[in-house]
């Protein structure tokens, strides 16, 4: 939490500001009891009614004062704690999306986005309450204290023995019931996970006719958390009459003490009537001051979840793109010719990846190049590491073992833009943004200079070659149709052909299709292929998929077995050899068997 | 008005079991405010008792000390069982209202579930139960002790002094109307501010989402920039938010000072001109400290008051839902059905005036295995919902055995049926608990060889603790494809008479596939069988092929005679092969 308070910086003055008005507000609300005392004492003892008047006077002024302090005081939190959170979410949300692949996998961004929205807003929270009351609650019980022992020693014993065990009761039963609220959340999250099972499984419980044990189990859990609420009730309930009986038995204690002191002519009737009115100030403000502390507890456990986020490292190290980064566009310069000598585009080598917290190797030992305008062909069952291989080309992850590099270069040695600007991905899932279909198309791009007209044609390119130009042109509205969040308003496969459109529209040197036809009829995807072959700068496409029949005109296929390369080469090279090839070709096309034996 | 008074009635219905503590409750929180309200009076007693030196009359004082303890310790109890009958009826009433609910959901019909989101559903059971509990039961407490608190203070404040009660009465609307002068001011603040941070929410939810399509594509830098505009924007709207809420109390606060003045002023006039004594003034001094309280808070109690009663609407909505066909009581009990299964003259659609299934006609031998093919959409997974009898026809009848299933247990028909489905469901438990789910009482030896025949022993030989290791509801840390096996096993081990594969392979490679297709092959010797998939390589065995398409069967017939009759089936089958260059 420590760190976090960081982003208070630009708020010092606020800061400050905010509980030293509270403390104001508080002190002119100390005062009262004492003018009560005056007016008791000296207006009414003596008759003096304009006395009187002036002191009531005096009340009200003092409320206006207070008033305007307690004002200025909110807006001085409310500043710093809405501030505070603007810069946490800030910092937080491009700190996430520095974060690699593996980061956000461990996270989870269900994690992540509750850590950006309830979580600041509970620091938020945390903050503001903290600037109000943290000052003004033990400001007003010591106060009051004080106060009393400037009336008299004597009588503010009793506050001296009344403060320490109202707070350990108020303090004590929160102490105690903290963690059994946590026990009753617990309890919660059981019933609420017995019910969404019981719905998102319904037609498997209803098909093994398991209504009467789920009724069975609810109700067990049900019951449990009755009997847990039941009984962090029963202590909770204590603390309302505790602390009525331990104020009013101080009140006993002072009027007793009162009397005595009033007899012997140390006290008037007006500073007993004071001392009771501290008295009273003293209860309100501890229960306060418990329930601050039950959301300052809440505010500091979210305040630490975040700051563990802020404190993950931001993935991978990055070369800068300072002289570094000129270095490498130098040394690709000098490459140059190789380059047009037709040079590797993708180079893996001896490449193995285990991802954090694996036990086995994802992939062994993987060792191919990729030259200019070929295609590469990846193909295996589920979990064999197909798209762990591609994600590694735009350093998605860091290869554990071996080196990959892209035109000859490391990919470790780019600054990520400049590597990625290279690269067009289609990711396995279709996802679109919410905004316009050309604004989706053009996300990946800053065409800085071009003019209109020629950011018009390379849209239309795109469009064409990945088949939705029929499509989007059908729309009445064409590429300024609203996509809407998620792209639900598209189907399954004119998503998938937009975010094939999005990353032609980048003009990639490497272009991947992470099974990214799937939702592709044979037909369209066959054009599909043929379309980007016919480019006029085709780039080196990698096609991961589970259909043998995408692949069969790829320049170099990689059969992956379990993260093992059972296989390189082109289909007929494979289907003699590979035996995992020939497996899952057969698989597919069971009657091809018969005709390639007999060939 | 009278949903809402209908509304109350179900409530009162639920708090009624519980009748007797509620009368307790009641009857405490009058003592306990009477009881409270009277501690004033005693003080101003005793505080003229106290005059000046040697005018201290101790006698009184200690008889009126004696009183107030006894006071004290009565107030201190009844608040406490006050405290005890209101958790053991908020507590109880909604453990009741769970459990009715919870209850309901296990006869809905499907028709039902699917059409709401379960998250709305559990939203129900959860969130709305228990902000009804604190908005109802709590709610009505703290309304009701609030009440009896302005009216008992009234009351004692009238019967000591009229004049001065007279300037409390007249000042308090002022609190009031600030109070709700600023709710409604900042109502309209809260709601942009809400709007706002929805509109945040999702813009995170949808670049954090798709975070590698935005590293993909380097697209962090814009990114930020339109959530710092957002971000901006809710800042701006948080803080008037923040802000115009928060001057509730201190003007609230200032309103009740000025009360106090006035009594003050009033009172100590009185004084002086001697109608009433400083004891008095004492007293209307404490009154007029916590006479303005409860009003603040009837304020907040009645938003949600209404708050609750929408939430317990909700859960009645609930709890009275149609549920499904009871059945009848002489339902027939089939036993060990041989696996005649006849669909004459089924129609069927989810929404009335979009037709799916018309008079559909299918009559299946026992052992027979029959295929679905067709376009996404066509109704294939309708018929197993039509089979399964998630779903009832519309028109016609389906039979098993000869019997129509509307008049046999669901139990007994559903037992007759082992189904695989596309979308995997595992239970919350351990890998054992879920593969036993349909044969509870399986011997250690017979779930390993169904977890062998389903190709699923070796992976979960693999995980931490074996067949023990405990899985959360999504399975995670299960690839889908190790899912799906982990239900085919539960299928294996059962073995009921027949079969339902909708998809049942879709997430398991193709090789792996090969291998339980063999293992499904044995299984389904004798039984009737019924399987959807895409591939169509794995039905090409199938005694029967239906080909759909818009609910209708188009093409029904083998592999062989469909392919020669070069239709739709054919088409289907032919455009897996369109070469590739």
């Amino acid at each position: 939490m420590k760190k976090l308070l960081v982003y208070l910086k630009d708020y010092k003055k606020e800061t400050v500001l905010a509980p030293l008005f509270k403390m104001l507000e508080a002190s002119f609300e100390l005062l009262i009891p004492i003018v009560v005392k005056r007016i008791v004492d000296i207006g009414i003892a003596g008759g003096d009614r304009g006395y009187v008047g002036r002191m009531c006077l005096i009340m009200i002024l003092l409320g206006i004062v207070g008033l305007l302090c307690s004002v200025t005081a909110q807006y001085f939190s409310a500043k710093a704690a809405v501030g505070f959170a603007t810069k946490l979410r800030h910092s937080l949300f491009g700190h996430v999306q520095q974060f690699s692949f593996s980061q956000v996998d461990k996270c989870g961004n269900a994690t992540l986005i509750t850590r950006m929205t309830s979580d600041v807003n509970q620091v938020q929270n945390g903050v503001n309450m903290v600037l109000r009351l943290f000052l003004r609650s033990p400001f007003i019980v010591f106060g009051a204290m004080v106060m009393a022992f400037t009336i008299d020693v004597k009588a503010a014993l009793v506050f001296v023995v009344v403060i320490p065990v109202l707070s350990l009761v108020v303090f004590g039963i929160m102490l105690v019931t903290i963690p059994l609220y946590k026990k009753v959340q617990s309890g919660l999250d059981k019933v609420l996970g017995i019910t969404r099972g019981n719905l998102t499984g319904v037609r498997v419980l209803r098909a093994f006719h398991k209504e009467e044990e789920e009724i069975a189990e609810f109700r067990e859990g049900n019951e449990n958390l009755t009997a847990i609420q039941m009984f962090v009730g029963r202590i909770s309930a204590v603390m309302n009459p505790v602390t009525y009986i331990v104020i009013n038995g101080g009140l006993i204690a002072l009027l007793w003490i009162g009397a005595l002191r009033v007899d012997s002519g140390i006290l008037t009737q007006g500073a007993v009537l004071a001392l009771v009115n501290y008295m009273s100030q003293i209860l309100v403000e501890l229960v306060k001051l418990a329930n601050l502390i039950i959301t300052v507890n809440k505010a500091i456990a979210c305040g630490n979840r975040i700051e563990a986020v802020l404190e993950m490292d931001a993935g991978m190290d990055e070369k800068e793109a300072g002289p570094e980064g000129k270095e490498a566009g130098k040394s690709e310069e000098s490459e140059k010719p190789e380059k047009e000598a037709d040079g590797p585009v993708v180079e893996f080598a001896h490449v193995s990846l285990t991802y954090p917290g694996a036990g086995a190797e994802s992939l062994t030992d993987v060792h191919f190049k990729a030259m200019k305008g070929q295609t590469v062909g990846i193909i295996g069952g589920t979990g064999s590491g197909k798209s762990s291989l591609v994600n590694l080309i735009p350093r998605f992850y860091e290869a554990t073992k071996g080196s990959v590099k892209v035109d000859g270069i490391l990919v470790e040695d780019y600054p990520i833009k400049e590597l990625r600007d290279k690269i067009g991905v289609v990711p396995q899932k279709a996802v679109l943004f919410k905004g316009t279909i050309r604004e989706n198309l053009l996300m990946g791009k800053d065409f800085k200079d071009a003019d209109e007209k020629a950011i018009e044609q390379k849209i239309r390119k795109a469009l064409e070659i990945s088949q939705s130009a029929e499509f989007v042109d059908s729309k009445p509205e064409g590429i300024e149709t609203r996509i809407s969040q998620g792209g639900k308003n598209l189907s399954g496969g004119q998503r998938q052909r937009l975010t094939i459109a999005r990353a032609l529209v980048r003009e990639p040197e490497i272009l991947i299709l992470d099974d990214s036809a799937s939702a592709l009829d044979y037909a369209t995807d066959l054009k599909l292929r043929k379309a980007i072959h016919g480019m006029e700068n085709p780039p080196v496409v990698f096609i991961v998929s589970q259909r043998a029949s995408s692949l069969l005109g790829a320049g170099l296929i990689i059969v992956l077995d379990d993260g093992n390369v059972a296989g390189m080469g082109t289909h007929e090279e494979l289907l003699a050899t590979c035996e995992v090839y020939q497996e899952i070709y057969y698989s597919q096309y069971p009657d091809k068997r018969g005709e390639v034996q007999a060939r | 008005m009278s949903t809402k008074t209908k509304t109350m009635k179900k409530v009162m219905h639920y708090i009624g079991k519980y009748w007797f503590f509620l009368i307790c409750s009641i009857l405490c929180a009058a003592v306990t405010v009477t009881l409270t309200l009277y501690i004033p009076i005693l003080t101003g007693d005793v505080i003229d008792c106290i005059l000046e030196p040697g005018k201290v009359y101790f006698d009184v004082i200690f008889s009126i000390l004696k009183k107030m303890g006894v006071v004290i310790l009565l107030t201190a109890l009844s608040q406490w069982v006050m405290s005890v009958c209101n958790n053991r009826i908020a507590y109880h009433v909604v453990q009741d209202i769970r459990r009715d609910a919870f209850d309901k959901i296990q006869i809905l019909p499907l028709k039902y579930l699917d059409a709401h989101p379960y998250g709305e559903v559990v939203s129900r059971v959860i969130a709305d139960v228990d902000q009804f509990s604190d908005g109802l039961i709590m709610g009505f407490t703290q309304l009701f002790t609030g009440v009896i608190t302005i009216f008992g203070t009234l009351l004692f404040m009238f019967r000591e002094n009229v004049g001065i009660t007279l300037v409390v009465v007249c000042i308090t609307p002022a609190s009031l109307f600030v109070a709700s002068f600023i709710a409604r001011k900042t109502y309209r603040m809260f709601k942009v501010q809400t709007e706002t941070r929805g509109e945040q929410t999702a813009f995170i939810d949808e670049m954090i989402g798709n975070q590698k399509v935005v590293q993909a594509f380097c697209y962090e830098e814009k990114a930020l920039q339109r959530f710092d505009e957002i971000n901006e924007r809710l800042a701006d709207s948080s803080l008037k938010a923040i802000f115009f809420s928060s001057l509730t109390n201190p003007s609230t606060r200032f309103v009740n000072s000025l009360v106090y003045t006035g009594v003050c002023i009033i009172g100590a006039l009185s004084v002086i001109s001697g109608k009433i004594t400083v004891g008095t003034l004492t007293c209307f001094l404490s009154y007029a400290n916590q006479y303005t309280k409860p009003f603040n808070e009837i304020s907040g109690v009645f938003t949600e008051f209404q708050n609750a009663l929408a939430c317990a609407a909700r859960i009645f909505a609930l709890i009275e839902e149609e549920p499904q066909t009871a059945e009848p009581q002489d339902a027939f009990v089939l036993k060990h059905a041989e696996g005649r299964v006849s669909l004459t003259d089924v129609s069927f659609s989810y929404v009335p005036d979009r037709k799916l299934i018309e008079n559909l006609n299918l009559h299946v031998k026992s052992g027979q295995r029959v295929a679905i093919v067709g376009p996404t959409g066509c109704g294939k997974t309708t018929i197993i919902n039509l089979l399964m009898r998630f779903y009832d026809v519309d028109a016609g009848s389906i039979e098993v055995d000869g019997v129509d299933i509307r008049n046999m247990t669901r139990k007994s028909l559903r037992e007759n049926y082992g189904m695989v489905l596309q979308e995997t469901w595992l239970k919350a438990g351990t890998v054992r608990e879920n593969i036993v789910m349909g044969k509870p009482d399986a011997t250690e030896e017979e779930m390993i060889a169904a977890a062998k025949a389903a190709h699923s022993h070796s992976f979960i030989k693999r995980l931490p603790n074996g067949y023990d290791t405990v899985l959360s509801e999504d399975g995670e840390g299960l690839s889908q494809g190790q899912k799906q096996l982990l239900c085919i096993t539960r299928i294996m081990l059962c073995l009921p008479p027949m079969l339902i594969l909708d998809e049942a392979t879709s997430s398991i490679d193709t090789r792996t596939e090969i291998r339980i297709q063999k293992a499904f092959g044995k299984m389904m010797q004798g039984r009737t069988s019924f399987i959807i998939a895409h591939r169509l390589s794995t039905i090409v065995d199938a005694d029967v092929i239906l080909v759909m398409k818009d609910g209708h069967i188009i093409e029904q017939g083998n592999h062989k005679e469909l392919l020669a009759k070069k239709g739709f089936y054919a088409e289907l089958y032919n455009s897996q092969f369109v070469p590739g260059e």
